[in-house]
Order: structure tokens, then sequence, then C-alpha cells
């Protein structure tokens, strides 16, 4: 309990990432990143879902009924994300309106679901946290990368703040509007593994 | 091995509590969210005449321009009045009408539907702004819209949605497309001409304005929600210039 194991944040960051190893949580990755802000509100939402579900999950582990654990964890992990939405409405109520049914959507990621199923169900609360944070950190420095590429090259901007000057429009220059559709945040996610992969051997598959 | 009963009972549980827990959230945070609503409202309002607001001092600006409203029938007679925060006629009070449902009376030729008029006055000018409502791609989509004292010019518009496309759809509530409706005219003579939104518009046509790439049903759904809504508020509108 005492040390902190550091692996658990660690690993999900690189190679464990749920998005880029696990493949988890991809459909969230293309709805939100058009943007930079909204990806980063749903990357603390998850953050937030994910570690208290992974808490409470673990506290319950013992008394949860192997027959109805996926029916249980889902009821959690509801309350938790219908809260998130409450509060967002209540007090960032601009972000909630951007980020509208996504929030919602935290409910069916399978990262968090994934989460509880593989890990908090078999192991201590304090670690299930570690866990639950290295993994929304992990899914949340792909779903910034994806959102800073795709607004920088196609709105010119970021965080809503013009970033491309207007000598490069007046030149010729012009945003591409392919950015902005949702398959290119899963190109970008396949060039990220594509690099992940080539600098890491130990993940391809043979 | 847990029983069935234990199950039962642990299912049972879980889902009270759970229950018990959502409820006292939505409960204890409705004040909060309410709030964020009306003042939302204020500020759309105050955005389509190019108020600039935020979420502290939208109340105070729009009590101070917005002195009078009103509720108009769909044959163009005020049936309910605010002015300067107190009712002087009917008992209609035009900022709480829901324009959602309102629109849908009108439409289904109801006669108890009443559209809200917001009657803005700055350096003696008024503008005439009125709100719509209407369908994107994903879900709602609404606005507001201002027109100048010859109830004509567009002033100002400020459109907001549900669910649209971030990035496409979305982009119906930036500026950059709501400022093109700035100077354009509903009117060509007497007929009601409405503005359009459609791709290659031509800039100097009063009734067409650029649509969106990549969110054409968004852009559609706008010039949709333009020409079914503000017919409804002609018969007021001729009223005021007779």
């Amino acid at each position: 309990m005492a040390d902190i194991n550091f692996k658990l944040i660690k690993n999900p960051l690189s190679k464990e990432n749920p998005i880029t190893v696990q493949v988890l949580g991809i459909c969230s990755a293309l709805a939100v990143t058009a943007k930079l802000e909204p990806a980063v509100v749903m990357s603390l939402s998850v953050i937030a879902v994910v570690v208290l579900s992974n808490l409470i999950v673990s506290l319950l582990r013992k008394t949860i009924p192997s027959r109805i654990r996926i029916i249980v964890q889902l009821v959690i992990v509801s309350l938790l994300v219908i809260l998130v939405d409450q509060v967002l409405k209540a007090f960032v109520y601009e972000v909630s309106k951007q980020l509208s049914v996504f929030v919602g959507l935290i409910i069916t990621n399978c990262i968090v679901m994934g989460r509880l199923e593989a890990f908090a169900m078999s192991n201590k609360p304090f670690d299930s946290v570690l866990d639950g944070i290295g993994n929304g950190l992990g899914y949340s420095v792909i779903l910034i990368t994806v959102g800073f590429i795709r607004e920088l090259f196609g709105s010119g901007t970021l965080w809503g703040y013009p970033i491309i000057p207007q000598s490069f429009y007046e030149m010729g220059y012009q945003n591409n509007s392919l950015m902005i559709m949702p398959p290119m945040a899963l190109i970008i996610v396949g060039i990220i593994i594509w690099i992940q992969r080539s600098r890491n051997k130990d993940l391809c598959e043979n | 091995m847990f029983s069935n009963r234990y199950i039962f009972i642990y299912a049972t549980v879980l889902v009270v509590f759970s229950a018990l827990i959502l409820t006292l959230a939505a409960v204890g945070l409705k004040p909060f969210q309410d709030k964020n609503i009306r003042v939302e409202k204020m500020q759309q309002l105050l955005g389509a005449v190019g108020v600039e607001s935020d979420a502290k001092n939208a109340e105070e600006l729009f009590n101070k321009y917005f002195t009078e409203q009103h509720a108009v029938n769909s044959k163009g007679e005020i049936i309910g009045s605010v002015v300067n925060g107190k009712q002087v006629k009917g008992d209609i009070n035009p900022f709480a009408l829901d324009i959602k449902k309102e629109m849908a009376l009108v439409k289904a030729n109801n006669p108890s539907a009443s559209l809200p008029i917001y009657i803005f006055e700055k350096d003696g000018k008024k503008s005439y702004v009125v709100p719509v409502n209407g369908n994107g791609l994903w879900g709602g989509i609404w606005g507001n819209i201002a027109f100048a004292e010859d109830l004509n010019t567009i002033v100002g518009v400020n459109f907001d949605h549900k669910s649209e496309t971030p990035g496409l759809g979305a982009e119906i509530a930036t500026t950059s497309f709501q400022d093109q409706f700035k100077g354009k005219t509903i009117f060509d003579g007497d007929d009601f001409k409405s503005v359009e939104v459609i791709k290659r518009a031509d800039k100097n046509n009063p009734h067409q304005v650029d649509a969106i790439s990549g969110g054409t049903i968004t852009s559609n759904g706008v010039s949709k929600m333009l020409q079914n809504c503000l017919k409804y508020y002609i018969p007021y509108f001729n009223s005021l210039k007779n």
C-alpha cells in the first residue's frame, strides 16, 4: 500500500496505451477531437469517471456477485457519468454544450468498462486509482494530440485563437477541411500507432 | 458463489441507492442549471443585436436594453407585454415562452400560439428581435434575428444548435457565418423572400448567404428555419408598418 506503483501510471501512457495499443475508446476519439477545447474537457471527464469508478468497483469487488458484475459496473459508471454531466451543466455550461451527447457516451467508452473488468475487479483500491489515472492520462494524451493536429490544420486555430497568420491565407494557403471530418481522426490515430510501433518493436505482432 | 437471494437484494439496493444520489444531484443542481439557461437566452438575444456580454453581466445588460417585450398571436395582435420589467398587458410573459412549443402550435394553426418579440433600444434606435427554431442534421437549431426599424433589413443574427458536428454544421454558431447576414433583407418590395443559405452565394444578392462547406444539411436547415418561422411574424410587422 505504501509504495506507489508507478508502472500503473506509466505503462498506459506508452506501451499499454488504451487507444493506440489496446484500441479502446476509438469512437469518442474521433467524435470530440475536431477542436482542442472539447478534447481537453472530454479527457478530464473521462479521467474523473475512470478513476472514481475504478475506486468504487475495487472497494466493492468482494461483494459483487460475478453473475451480475457487468450490470453492477454499468450502473456505477452510469451514475458517475450522469453526475459529471449534471455538474458540467451547472457550473461550466458553455463547455457542456460543446460536448453535448459525448459526455453521456462516456458510459459506453470501452476504456472505463475495460479497466473495471480487467483491473479493478481483482486489485486493491489504491492500485485501481493509479490504474485509472494512468489509463485516463493515456487516453487524454492521444485525444489532445489528435485535437491539436485537427484544429491547427483544419481550422487554423488553437483553443479558438487564430494561429495561422492571415498572410498565409492571402498567399493561397487553405484550411484542410478533410481534417475536420471524422475519418481524419482515424488516420491520425493510425499514424500515431505507426510511429509508436516503429519505435517500440515489442508492440509489433508477428 | 452468491445465492440468488443475495444477488437480488444486492441489485435492488444498488439501483435504489444510485437513484437516490441522482435525484439529490438533479434537485440540488437544478437552480444553477436553470439560471444558466436563462442567462444563455439573454446572451443570445444580446448577441443578435451585437452587444457583447458574458455570463456575469448578461442579465443587467438585457434589462437595460430590452425594455419592451411582446407576445403576439398569428394575426399580429399583441396579447401580452412586458415593459421595463412590468407586465402591462395580458398575462403572458414573452421571455418565458418556449419558442419550440409556440412554433409547433402556430404551424398547426392553433389560435393559442403566441410568439415573442423583443424590442432593443439603444441611442434612440430600435431593433426588433425575433426568435426562430428549426432542425439541423443531428438535432434542433435555433436563433434570434434582429431587424432594423424598417422591419426588413437584418442588423444581426445569432444561431445556436443542440448537437451539430463540431467544425462543420456547428460553424453556424460562429460570428464569421453570422456576420454574413448583416444588411440582408427579407422582403423584395412587398414579397417575403427570406434569406437563403446556399453554396456559392452571390454576395450582392440581398437574399443569399454562403453555406458552410461540409455542413450542407445544417445550412439547409437554417434556410428552412428562416423561411418557416419569419413568415409568422409578418402580420405583426405589417401592423407596425401601417
